[in-house]
């Protein structure tokens, strides 16, 4: 055993000093190498950051959420309808919401509006005439607290809101094109008469017992369409999962000349090297030695490309907020939020990454290194 | 020590090119003696060397080191018989441009896994005996014929083989570096190594150190000393 | 459901590993009718380098397995969040009938290709290679297993749908359920509690004895085997309570969830190192009389036989203290 390890490391010598001979060569090998782990690991860290951000916000929302339908499409829920859903065992709360969507002409974007919750904490509610926004649409319209700004209501009025407050950046992801106000407001804004709501927001304590009652709802309510936490969770993971499946199988291309690349510099080895390789062989190298050398060669420049690469693209993912691709990722409203990602970094992830940049280089190299080593030990003999 | 009977080696075998480098080799090598392979080039000595080195296989025919058959050794084995018994200097020195002498020196025992610091020890001490301790952690490439020739010798000596191997060891030296390179020869031959060596040098062949002068021509043995 | 990075990994993983398979079975052939070890032709000299690459390619494809095996359970873990029904990797496998039989069919390539290391090591020390033949020929035999793997993981993934409702382990492995899994772990406790000391018992008596004495080799490969069964019934019928704290929770893998601590892979790794040793000690027994390897067998399984020996105690310590550990009280004294 403690041969075995003296062994490896007056190997682990020779290769290090042999790296630091041929510089040129290797450090272009280790950029393109960091830079494929840096391609790789923002995609993944960025989409793992994203869906946890989703999950987070969904953690808070309704297990399930009711809408009505009329003529297969989402429509309002009239007075009375709350009362009809009853009393559902199982349902801790149930609270009819009021949202919808306005389109600004002037920054050409999306807002949602919103009516907090009737229920929800003094501190959260907005005053009559006050509107609560998201930082993105502050900067598109150059907002601040105390400001005025009049919209235009699907009615043609035109509705002026003094600014109470600009949501923080923390969540921006979430609340960056939202306007948060009253539900007077709510109601004379989009002409929506009292006793009308959006949708149903419904709470239950056990989540085995989400399938049961979304069951009973839609055999109580034929007109309703229960939508649960759960299945919009379970959505998300798969779109987002198939969104970096996607970007991966795209990068293929570039994972793929990668590993022509590694296989184009280990197979050309430089006429020095081949007399290097044959001088080892000939004082008493074995095949097996030389194969574990450049075994040790491919380990090193592995693991620092990836360390090099992974941090770079932590940095980029959450110090720069992945400025490279994000209109590429995410791109779903106008209003680009400039958020910052909680950082994650999640084991199994990494593993994958490792999977997806070391494998592919050792595939390449294994053939060029073995051919290497089996150069005859008596080639140097031979002139 | 080593004897060798009947070696034939074909290079580029069923092929058009065929060519046999050795026809039929027979040969006894006496321990703790000086033996010099001469003759012309072309004429299988080198090819004779690598074989009696264990650095290739013959075609056919056995080599033997002591009571030991080796001609069916896989190249693993062999090179573990190798680096235990033989040590090599080549014409062209072959050391490795970029490392030190040092390090250049302590090459062949790398795969063996000794002690890091024991072998450090060694190397130094093999570089001093050979009047070159001042130029330990130099490149190689910075180092004159006859000192580069010198590091060759002392790792050849690393792994304090019992056979030394030399292929024309003084084709690149002037004669006052030849004639230094006989004395070393000589106080190896004292320390009780074997010695088997290629020249057409005169200088070497005529030397007294050599005790035995094989010749070969159109790889086969022509006459002995 | 293809388009997951994980799962691009385990079949880029699996397809490799077939490709270089099936493109060294020629050179595998090549050598299993040309090998002649007395030559010093140079068709002899080619081949013998290329054993060099096999061996390279071989160790590789296996390691390959091996982190493909870890990959597949903790992928299937992680995606049960996308089947409706799934709380761990059970619901996942089970989402169709590919899961568990390319699970299966990982373990068994994973214990092929550890007994053929343990050939290879065993073969190249010996200075005539004897195994030559033997190696080359059972490399053949695992490449039908090895594709067959992919094959079942390409299936698994391909007929993988996310509005399958899917049955958790408390259905899978609950002691009503007629499946073999769920007489396992319907097993009471008390003689699955001896099922399980018995055997770990013997194959570790086993493996000390033949690391001592160099007797019953086969015996320590079997009883490997009937451990790593006997083990894997524990984990279900009663280990996996314990550690749960919960008495219906049977299931195997819900152990290696972060929330209990990652605590799966500490009996998964000694078990499976333990078994694969065990299973080599048997692997290099037929060729003890070959002259050259007379030395070499002895010594390799002497060393394995710790291997197992210590695996399995390690494995065992682990459920012991997993079970001290619990607050839950299956056996009444």
């Amino acid at each position: 055993m403690k041969t075995w390890i003296e062994k490896q490391k007056a190997l682990i010598d020779f290769t290090l000093s042999s790296l630091a001979r041929r510089k040129v060569k290797n450090l272009g090998m280790l950029l393109v190498y960091t830079l494929i782990v840096f391609l790789l690991a923002s995609v993944m860290l960025f989409t793992h950051a994203l869906r946890r951000e989703a999950a987070e916000v969904l953690k808070n929302s309704p297990e399930v959420i009711v809408q009505r339908m009329v003529a297969g499409r989402h429509d309002l829920i009239p007075p009375g309808y709350l009362e009809k859903l009853g009393r559902i065992r199982g349902v801790q709360k149930k609270e009819g919401r009021l949202w919808g969507y306005y389109y600004d002409g002037v920054v050409k974007a999306n807002y949602t509006l919103m009516a907090p919750s009737a229920e929800a904490p003094a501190a959260q509610k907005v005053a009559d005439g006050k509107i609560v926004i998201g930082a993105a649409m502050a900067r598109a319209r150059g907002l601040a607290t105390g400001n005025l700004i009049s919209f235009r209501s699907y009615s043609g009025r035109l509705f002026s809101f003094t600014v109470a407050d600009v949501l923080p950046h923390a969540a921006e992801l979430i609340s960056a094109d939202l306007i948060l106000m009253s539900e007077a407001d709510y109601r004379a804004f989009f002409d929506i008469p009292a006793g009308y709501y959006t949708d149903i927001a419904l709470s239950v304590a056990n989540p085995q017992e989400v399938r049961n009652i979304a069951a009973k709802l839609a055999e109580a309510l034929p007109d309703s369409r229960p939508i649960l936490r759960d299945e919009v969770l379970r959505t998300y993971e798969s779109i987002f999962n198939w969104r970096e499946g996607i970007v991966l199988v795209l990068l293929a291309g570039s994972i793929f000349a990668f590993a022509i690349f590694a296989w184009e510099k280990a197979s050309g080895l430089s006429a020095e090297e081949k007399r290097e390789i044959g001088i080892l062989k000939a004082i008493g190298w074995e095949t097996g030695d030389v194969i574990k050398m450049k075994f040790w060669e491919g380990a090193l420049i592995s693991l620092t490309a990836f360390l090099l690469g992974y941090v770079a693209a932590y940095v980029h993912v959450f110090r720069f907020s992945s400025m490279l691709f994000e209109p590429v990722l995410k791109g779903w409203a106008v209003l680009y939020p400039r958020f910052e990602l909680t950082p994650v970094v999640d084991g199994f992830q990494v593993a994958t990454l490792f999977f997806f940049t070391v494998f592919p280089y050792t595939v390449a190299t294994i053939v060029p290194i073995w051919r290497a080593a089996i150069t005859d030990p008596d080639a140097v003999m031979r002139g | 020590m080593i004897k060798l009977t009947n070696i034939r080696k074909a290079y580029n075998q069923g092929r058009d090119n065929e060519f046999w480098a050795l026809n039929g080799i027979d040969l006894n090598i006496e321990p703790r003696r000086v033996t010099a392979l001469c003759g012309p080039s072309g004429s299988g000595k080198s090819t004779l060397l690598t074989i009696v080195g264990c650095l290739a296989r013959p075609t056919s025919g056995r080599v033997h080191l002591k009571e030991r058959d080796l001609s069916g050794l896989p190249e693993r084995f062999l090179t573990d018989v190798r680096r235990s018994t033989f040590g090599f200097i080549f014409q062209q020195f072959n050391l490795i441009k970029g490392l030190t002498a040092r390090d250049n020196v302590m090459l062949p025992a790398y795969p063996l896994g000794g002690d890091w610091r024991a072998l450090h020890a060694r190397a130094e001490g093999l570089l001093d005996t050979l009047r070159l301790g001042h130029r330990l952690s130099s490149r190689v490439e910075w180092l004159s014929g006859g000192e580069q020739q010198r590091v060759a010798i002392a790792r050849a000596l690393i792994n304090d083989p019992e056979v030394v191997i030399a292929d024309e060891p003084t084709a690149n030296l002037d004669t006052a570096l030849s004639r230094e390179f006989l004395t070393i020869l000589e106080n190896l031959k004292q320390q009780g190594k074997t010695i088997l060596l290629t020249s057409h040098d005169p200088l070497v062949i005529e030397s007294s150190v050599v005790d035995t002068v094989v010749t070969l021509r159109d790889g086969r043995l022509v006459e002995g000393k | 459901m293809l388009f997951q990075p994980a799962i691009i990994a385990l079949l880029l993983a699996s397809a490799v590993s077939v490709a270089m398979l099936a493109a060294a079975s020629p050179f595998a052939w090549e050598l299993i009718r040309h090998w002649d070890i007395s030559s010093g032709s140079e068709r002899q000299l080619r081949l013998e380098r290329r054993t060099y690459l096999m061996s390279t390619l071989l160790t590789f494809v296996f390691a390959t397995q091996l982190v493909a095996l870890l990959l597949f359970v903790f992928n299937a873990d992680k995606m049960a969040v996308m089947f409706v029904g799934a709380m761990c990797a059970v619901g996942t496998l089970n989402a169709n009938a590919f899961g568990f039989p390319a699970l299966i069919a990982q373990i068994v390539v994973f214990f092929l290709a550890a007994a053929w290391l343990v050939l290879n090591q065993a073969d190249s020390r010996a200075y005539d290679y004897p195994l030559v033949r033997v190696k080359y020929s059972l490399l053949l035999g695992i490449l039908p297993f090895v594709a067959l793997a992919f094959g079942l993981q390409l299936e698994y993934f391909l007929h993988l749908k996310a509005d399958v409702i899917t049955s958790c382990c408390g259905s899978l492995f609950s002691g009503d359920a007629k499946t073999l899994s769920g007489d396992a772990a319907a097993m009471p406790p008390r003689p699955a509690l001896a099922l399980f000391y018995g055997t770990l018992a013997a194959a570790i008596g086993a493996a000390i004895l033949h690391a001592r004495k160099l007797r019953g080799g086969y015996l320590v490969a079997a009883s490997s085997a009937l451990a790593f069964v006997a083990a894997l019934i524990g984990i279900l019928s009663f280990v996996s309570l314990y550690v749960y704290e919960h008495p219906h929770h049977h299931c195997p893998f819900c152990l290696l969830k972060p929330e209990y601590d990652y605590q799966g892979y500490w009996l998964y790794l000694p078990l499976f190192a333990a078994t694969a040793a065990g299973l080599g000690v048997g692997a290099v027994q037929p060729f003890a009389r070959i002259a050259s390897l007379g030395a070499i067998v002895p010594d390799i399984a002497r060393r394995l036989s710790w291997i197992a020996a210590t695996g399995f105690a390690i494995f065992a310590a682990v459920a012991t203290f997993m079970i001290l550990q619990s607050n839950l009280i299956l056996l009444e004294n």
